[in-house]
């Protein structure tokens, strides 16, 4: 489940959080919408004295017009910069000194921003937080620095990278024009031309309380939280917040991309089309349909593709399988795998093509089928262990569109999925006309120039 | 279902003194076969959490095939008491129970999640114990996991980062156990046969070698029959003997490795400190200061912050059995690896030589004494510090004394450790990059 997930997210520093698609029910929450319309969402978790607060931006990578990819990013970045009272770099000094950790995170849906904290701190948060919504402070010599960050960052992630290279491409491949085609992290030559006049219109754009959802989870009372939140907050005005246009997916039959870098082991991606909860067409539950499909192919040990082709017909080393059912737009559901040496990636793709028809055709046992519910119910309990996964879920779902309470439904849906639906979606969405292939084709690794030498020491060439 | 979350909510309640306040309430024990049992009672969330943690990890690797430790582990779910691979994973699956391994250099690590009602947690416990005690290390999955932990080997050598971490290891501990890469070496994993894993499992995979961490929704009552269970089918055997000291490095060095890649990865270091080390604390705390605190950090401040070098840049200590590395990493383009080197090692030599300000060390101590509560606000953290308790034989009050043996740090103390402890001129760097 989690390999390609790992791309979804770019982190302003170097923390990496994966965010597996499944929902509790949760403990109570308790939600409010400031006069300004800030939603302020708070679950109490009393079994630690600690609090973390995250305040998400309904803004990111699938918002961004040709030529600006990466500004949500960016800008995010740049938010840890200073405002009219703080200098660069002082907010997050000022939270450390508070023992507090924090970071931001921007994905296509959302920019979120957070805060971990010992309990009795939180307006501490509240007030820094409030503060940058508003008052940042966007200069051309701060900007000129970060740029750079940010195109050290890109090297690291993607271009150093060769997966994940082949993922950008296969992403843009299947997606076109639309915008969930473009990288998070941006271009390299959209980062290349950025001004800090487009951070500044970005911000006033879509920075505004009745764009963001604040919530809260950890060992404090609603009561409380929310007056904090209307004192720093509820000052500010709403904006008038643009209207967005979605270019539509147009896909008719399948498409396909190979990369070519240096690299030692082949690799493939293969996706199609689906409906997100957010953005079904279909009936309601084809959603939790795809994501137990999803499960039955690829989560764990016991998933098929471990058994059949790993240890099976052992044609993969590795094999992933990812579905983000909390998209905002029409989204896809991924599989990838390694081949074992001596077999293709031919033989890959009619391996994963041969489980998809086989799910097609065949329904999922009922021992399977209640093998899957059992660990997404169990995995459910297991999150709810960590207060910042909690707050993910709801900051997520409200962000794009759905509601913190599909916390507590997504488990009942998942429950009442047959296994009929899962044949329905299987046929439906993961046909030719939806797919898109990607595949790397490694070449040598050969270094331009000579070996160095230096202190005395061994220098080889990879 | 409506029934069960409100009882949970109620549980949630009543359990609000639980897990983290001060005075963390371990209980200890040895089971009779000589494994030692750490555990916290956890009401807050119907789940078990487990971490059993073996000596046998790569340092163990020496005198046998490299990869051997991590092989072990990996393989330990492939096969048990007449189970094969995809009966172990259906079994943890049906109870929704998640089982994950891992190898590092000191330890060998099984993790165990389960719900703690006990339809539940029975099967997954027993079926744990199945794997430890009699795992069949079949012909079939080795070569099959042999392959794989092959192509991982291949995986890395596509990767700057890896490269170097790799010969930095190789290097910094040349001559000793750690120098291990526990991911292992071609020509390891081809050597190793059937008995070798067997004959690897008997020696180490033994319950004096053991160390069981316990948090959850159970009684003690319950933690002991479990320990019993868990190692019950295990000899009772001999804890590893100890690692070797850590030879110092004597003069500085520095390596390149040409790779076609944007970016230059850099590692530099030096051999750090043990887990038990009287110079743990000035030197952990100090290193806030230098390039373990974020974006705060001097390190950051000076790479990333004012010039753009990088996007991440660190220092860290990694405390082991014997003395750990002592890392400081960072990437940058190719082109500015002159530039970034001549700035870290100012940073680091200028905070040898003076150590932190006032003012920095009281932000050290602010951060590190008043984010505590955040290092043990869930199950899992507190399950791997149980372990490192128990693995490296912490004093049980370890995380309560915590905030007091940071607060105790003083500014001559970072300084005198630092002079004593990390040689500038003796640095170990590692550059893995292209033009």
């Amino acid at each position: 489940m989690f390999r390609l997930f790992k791309f979804g997210f770019v982190f302003v520093s170097g923390l990496l959080v994966a965010c597996a698609p499944s929902m509790p029910e949760g403990p109570s929450r308790v939600e409010k919408v400031l006069a300004n319309g800030l939603k302020v969402i708070v679950q109490p978790d009393h079994r630690a004295p600690v609090v973390v607060s995250q305040i998400w931006y309904k803004v990111g990578g699938s918002y961004e017009p040709d030529g600006l990819s990466g500004v949500s990013h960016v800008l995010e970045h740049m938010m840890f910069k200073g405002t009219d009272t703080l200098k660069p770099g002082e907010f997050s000094r000022i939270i450390a000194a508070q023992g507090g950790r924090e970071n931001a995170f921007t994905s296509r849906d959302y920019t979120a921003y957070y805060q971990r904290l010992e309990k009795s701190r939180l307006p501490i948060s509240f007030r820094l937080e409030a503060d940058r919504m508003r008052n940042l402070k966007l200069t051309s010599e701060e900007f000129a620095k970060e740029i750079k960050v940010v195109m050290e960052e890109r090297r690291l992630r993607t271009e150093d990278k060769p997966e994940s290279l082949v993922y950008e491409r296969f992403m843009h491949t299947a997606f076109g024009e639309n915008t969930y085609g473009q990288p998070v992290i941006g271009w390299m030559k959209d980062l290349k031309s950025m001004s800090v006049g487009d951070l500044q219109t970005w911000y006033e754009k879509w920075y505004a309380p009745n764009n963001a959802t604040l919530v809260v989870v950890g060992d404090v009372k609603p009561a409380e939280v929310f007056e904090l939140a209307d004192q720093y907050f509820g000052k500010y005005q709403p904006s008038t917040l643009p209207k967005l246009v979605q270019r539509p997916v147009l896909q008719q039959q399948t498409r396909r991309v190979s990369v070519s870098v240096p690299a030692k082991v082949p690799y493939l991606i293969m996706g199609f089309h689906v409906p997100s909860a957010a953005l079904s067409t279909g009936p309601e539950w084809e959603p939790y349909a795809l994501d137990v499909l999803a499960n039955v192919l690829g989560d764990g040990d016991s998933s098929r593709l471990s058994r059949k082709l790993v240890r099976g017909s052992q044609v993969a080393v590795q094999t992933g399988v990812g579905y983000d059912w909390a998209a905002r737009l029409q989204t896809l559901l991924m599989l990838d795998a390694n081949p074992t040496p001596g077999h293709s990636l031919d033989e890959i793709e009619q391996a994963l093509l041969a489980e998809i028809g086989l799910l097609q055709t065949e329904l999922v046992s009922p021992q399977e089928l209640t093998r899957i519910k059992t660990q997404l119910v169990a995995s459910d309990v297991y999150e709810r262990d960590s207060v910042f996964y909690q707050a993910m879920k709801i900051g997520q779902l409200e962000t794009v569109g759905l509601d913190a309470g599909l916390v507590e439904a997504y488990i009942k849906r998942i429950s009442a999925v047959t296994a009929e639906q899962v044949r329905q979606v299987a046929k439906k969405y993961l046909v030719p006309a939806t797919m898109t292939v990607a595949r790397l084709n490694p070449l040598p690794i050969k270094s331009k120039g000579a070996v160095r030498r230096l202190g005395g020491r061994h220098a080889t060439r990879y | 279902m409506p029934q069960g979350i409100k009882s949970l909510i109620v549980l949630c309640l009543l359990a609000a003194a639980g897990v983290a306040q001060a005075g963390l309430p371990i209980e200890q024990w040895e089971t009779k076969k000589g494994a030692q049992v750490l555990f916290v009672e956890s009401r807050g969330l119907p789940m078990v959490q487990f971490q059993l943690v073996f000596d046998a990890g790569s340092a163990r690797d020496v005198g046998r095939q490299a990869g051997i430790a991590k092989l072990t582990n990996q393989m330990l779910k492939q096969g048990a008491g007449g189970l094969d691979a995809d009966d172990i994973a259906t079994r943890f699956g049906d109870v929704g129970a998640q089982f994950s391994v891992d190898s590092q250099r000191d330890m060998a690590t099984l993790s165990l999640r389960s719900l703690s009602d006990t339809s539940a947690l029975d099967p997954a416990v027993d079926l744990l114990a199945k794997i430890l005690a009699s795992p069949s290390f079949s012909e079939k999955s080795l070569q099959r996991e042999r392959v794989r932990a092959l192509t991982r080997l291949e995986l890395e050598r596509q990767s700057p980062s890896e490269i170097a971490q790799r010969r930095f290891y190789e290097r910094l501990f040349a001559g000793h156990p750690y120098q291990q890469y526990p991911s292992g070496d071609a020509r390891g994993l081809k050597a190793i046969g059937r008995k070798d894993l067997v004959d690897y499992h008997r020696q180490y995979y033994v319950a004096a070698n053991a160390v069981i961490a316990i948090i959850g929704d159970i009684s003690q009552r319950q933690a002991k029959d479990i320990a019993e269970r868990l190692v019950g089918g295990l000899p009772k055997g001999q804890a590893a003997p100890p690692i070797p000291p850590v030879p110092m490095r004597k003069s500085a060095s520095r390596e390149y490795i040409a790779f076609p890649s944007k970016q230059s990865h850099i590692f530099m270091g030096q051999p750090g400190i043990k887990r038990k080390d009287p110079d743990y604390f000035p030197l952990y705390v100090g290193n806030y200061t230098l390039g373990g605190g974020g974006l705060v950090s001097r390190l950051s401040e000076e790479v990333r912050e004012k010039k753009g070098l990088a996007y991440s840049v660190y220092s860290y200590f990694l405390p082991m059995r014997a003395l750990g590395p002592f890392t400081v990493g960072l990437q940058t383009k190719n082109s500015q690896i002159d530039k970034a080197l001549a700035i870290v090692n100012r940073v680091i030599k200028e905070f040898v030589e003076t150590g932190p300000s006032a003012e920095e060390l009281d932000a050290a101590k602010k951060n590190l004494s008043g984010g505590f509560p955040l290092r043990i606000d869930s199950n899992q953290k507190i399950a791997e510090y149980l372990a490192l308790i128990g693995f490296y034989g912490l004093p049980l009050s370890y995380l309560d004394d915590f905030v007091a043996k940071v607060e105790a740090v003083t500014v001559e103390q970072v300084r005198d450790a630092y002079r004593r402890r990390v040689h500038p001129e003796r640095m170990l760097t590692v550059i893995v990059g292209g033009k």
